[in-house]
């Protein structure tokens, strides 16, 4: 059998979803965008003063057409992750601003070639199955913020992306960006590469661009994640089992809105929910109330049928320390026996503000060890025991049985040299030195995986006319080696920094 | 009697009792007690108590902020006997606040406004998703002594600069001052932005609105913040 963290029972999850639709239907959601108010009025929603008012039966006609499941593909094509069922990958945390250098005690501004170290980083690591657009780099003018990063991304990695558009403006260049690398509109529809995360602003309320850009991207027939952000007891009620309520209300609204404007398209029953910390007005992503919230909002998700993700393995604490380690690797395991689909938050410190690259790789040993347990134990031989005994006392001792050279590294999760277990202290190692280590390692191993120079071409040629309008001057973040040669235009283009 | 009417009024604050302040604000008008000695002697002991307990972490946002609407519920019954009386209470300055254009995000606005109201600032509050110009329109209309910003993304971050590029145009600068908050805003933000203060949070926003009052150099208030 395989291990499995359930929160809800059956009864609690229908009391959830009768409420959220009373909520939809009593108090509505208000909706800042007319032209999707227009739309929602053709699905037969009412509204007034901005606020839509959705019946059930829009609800459950929204959920007829949204699919169950549906892939994200790596660069050469390939189905890279799964949302759907009870299949668990996890990406790195998104959005920051700050980054915390090794041994440093005070974090600083990121900038493009931090975020593609990160993103060459994660390429490494097969604890994630995608990356994510995981810094706003700071070199990179603001107006372009949301299109920079995704090119640095798609720049350096094979695998998918979970990304975000930060304007209704920008969605467009980054889906145009996404196209260019794909190669036509068609390609990326057939093998989305990219999914789109878009948040309604707690409680129950869209924004102007957050309800535009999710419209747009049903269009585009993008993927789309819902990120409902309940904030128990601020912005959202006190009690879990409430803002659970209010995080399936925000959220079936989402698939309303995104299946007005496309049925079929697909969309991810997501989020980052977390309670509010009275004493210091935080939103803890570290504490276990929120690592309950986002497992039981995901078990509402499955309850419909739904792709799921959530916000873990981020931490609050402010360096690499044992409560970094204790709160996301708590969050690891509760995270992967919920069978959340997507979960994000890897490498990140101080309540989702800072990236650390030795935390990472932290995460990703956390990660692994969640894994592990999440395979569970495997009692399917035939003998579970008894034919080992006879064999060791034959050959004297199980070290020299050919099934333990066989099965150990099955049984067994093999750590990097980040977890210490070794015998004899090394003097002066540390944690943090041992995961800087590791960084460097993993980095000098990385080759930037082969991108079609035409395609290059194509994308650069999407961001370039509104880096300069913005002006941004050269290419931060894009100097590297492709493929064993320079690059020569993004070399020139560089000298600029 | 007037002392026992402060107790409770005092009481009624840390109670976050809004019926109660309100109630004992309209006895105290029937018992001629001076609104300005209700404000000063009995709601505002208890507006610094609940402000001190949350500095030690003894109580918390929600006893912060059901204060804050406790002492707005005793102000809404004695201000206009204030004016009926023609007395004016001494206010420590006039606040103008909101979250800026394209970010509709309230809680940490509203916590700054409820905290500067009971610390005793007159607080415009221009609620969400306003317009860059409409900070500058309104802070000239009332003669703010400061401009409070709010964001909470990333992208209306900008939008503080052009808060503060629309007072430089109307002539508003430097003498009101500038004060951001916000998620992703830094003091090294706030300063790049040629505002005058940062506040990570609702208490240390009142703390800086008072430095703000008291110092009139934005090298002065950068020093001492």
């Amino acid at each position: 059998m395989k291990p499995r963290l359930q929160l809800l029972d059956k009864a609690t999850i229908s009391r959830i979803r009768e409420e959220a639709l009373q909520l939809l239907q009593i108090h509505g959601v208000k909706v800042r965008a007319p032209e999707v108010i227009d739309a929602l009025a053709s699905v037969g929603v009412t509204a007034s003063d901005g606020v839509a008012r959705i019946p059930e039966r829009v609800v459950e006609h929204a959920l007829e057409t949204v699919p169950g499941e549906f892939y994200l593909y790596d660069r050469a094509g390939n189905r890279a992750v799964h949302y759907g069922g009870d299949i668990v990958h996890f990406d790195p945390g998104s959005s920051c601003l700050n980054i915390l250098d090794a041994g440093a005690e005070e974090p600083r501004l990121a900038k493009a070639a931090d975020l593609a170290r990160l993103v060459q980083l994660t390429e490494t690591l097969p604890q994630f199955a995608a990356q994510s657009t995981a810094m706003v780099c700071d070199d990179a003018p603001k107006e372009i913020g949301d299109i920079y990063r995704l090119l640095v991304v798609l720049w350096h990695s094979q695998k998918p992306v979970v990304t975000g558009a930060f304007s209704a403006e920008t969605l467009h260049v980054m889906l145009d960006l996404l196209r260019a690398e794909s190669g036509s509109q068609e390609s990326l529809r057939a093998r989305p590469r990219a999914v789109f995360d878009v948040c309604p602003s707690p409680p129950l309320n869209w924004g102007e661009f957050g309800a535009i850009n999710l419209a747009d991207l049903a269009r585009a027939w993008v993927p789309t994640e819902l990120i409902s952000m309940p904030l128990a007891g601020a912005a959202a009620p006190v009690t879990l089992a409430g803002s659970v309520v209010q995080h399936a209300a925000e959220s079936l609204s989402g698939i309303v809105i995104h299946q007005a404007a496309q049925p079929g398209a697909p969309i991810v029953w997501g989020g980052a929910p977390a309670i509010f910390d009275m004493r210091t007005g935080t939103t803890p992503m570290g504490a276990v109330e929120t690592d309950m919230l986002n497992v039981a909002c995901a078990e509402v998700g499955k309850s419909l049928g739904l792709p799921t993700h959530g916000y873990l393995t981020g931490s609050d604490s402010k360096a690499l320390d044992a409560q970094a380690g204790m709160e996301s690797g708590m969050a690891a395991v509760i995270g992967a026996l919920a069978g959340i689909n997507m979960i994000s938050g890897a490498g990140m410190l101080e309540t989702l503000a800072c990236h650390s690259l030795e935390k990472l790789v932290l995460d990703a040993e956390s990660i692994a060890s969640a894994q592990r347990l999440a395979r569970g134990i495997n009692a399917e031989a035939k003998s579970l025991a008894v034919e080992m005994f006879a064999e060791s006392f034959a050959k004297g001792g199980f070290l020299k049985l050919e099934s333990t050279r066989q099965l150990f590294q099955s049984e067994q999760h093999l750590p990097s040299t980040v977890i210490d277990r070794e015998p004899l202290r090394v003097p002066g190692e540390t944690l943090v030195t041992r995961a800087h280590a590791r960084v460097e390692e993993l980095l000098a191993s990385y080759q930037r995986p082969p991108l079609d120079k035409a395609a290059e071409e194509r994308m650069l040629a999407v961001v370039e006319p509104h880096a300069r309008a913005a002006g941004l001057e050269g290419w931060p973040g894009l100097q590297t080696r492709i493929a064993g040669e320079e690059d020569s235009r993004v070399s020139k283009l560089a000298t600029h920094n | 009697m007037s002392d026992e009417t402060f107790a409770a009024m005092r009481q009624s604050i840390i109670d976050g009792a809004s019926s109660k302040s309100a109630e004992l604000a309209r006895q105290a008008i029937v018992l001629d007690i001076d609104p300005i000695h209700a404000i000063e002697q009995g709601y505002v002991p208890g507006v610094n108590h609940v402000g001190e307990q949350f500095a030690r972490r003894q109580m918390f946002f929600p006893d912060l902020v059901m204060a804050g609407e406790a002492m707005k519920a005793a102000l809404n019954v004695l201000e206009p006997e204030l004016e009926r009386r023609g007395e004016k209470r001494q206010m420590l300055g006039t606040v103008v606040l909101g979250t800026v254009k394209g970010d509709i995000h309230e809680i940490g606005k509203s916590l700054v406004s409820i905290m500067l109201t009971a610390a005793g600032f007159k607080v415009y509050d221009l609620g969400v998703d306003v317009p860059y110009d409409k900070f500058a329109t309104r802070a000239k209309e009332v003669k703010a002594d400061i401009v409070g910003m709010s964001s909470l993304l990333t992208t209306t971050m900008q939008g503080q600069r052009k808060v503060i590029e629309a007072l430089d145009r109307d002539g508003l600068r430097p003498q009101v001052k500038v004060m951001v908050g916000g998620a992703p805003v830094t003091r090294q933000w706030a300063h790049d932005i040629g505002a005058d203060a940062y506040g990570a949070n609702a208490v240390e926003a009142v703390a800086v609105a008072k430095s703000l009052m008291e110092l009139r150099t934005v090298t002065d208030v950068g020093a001492a913040l």
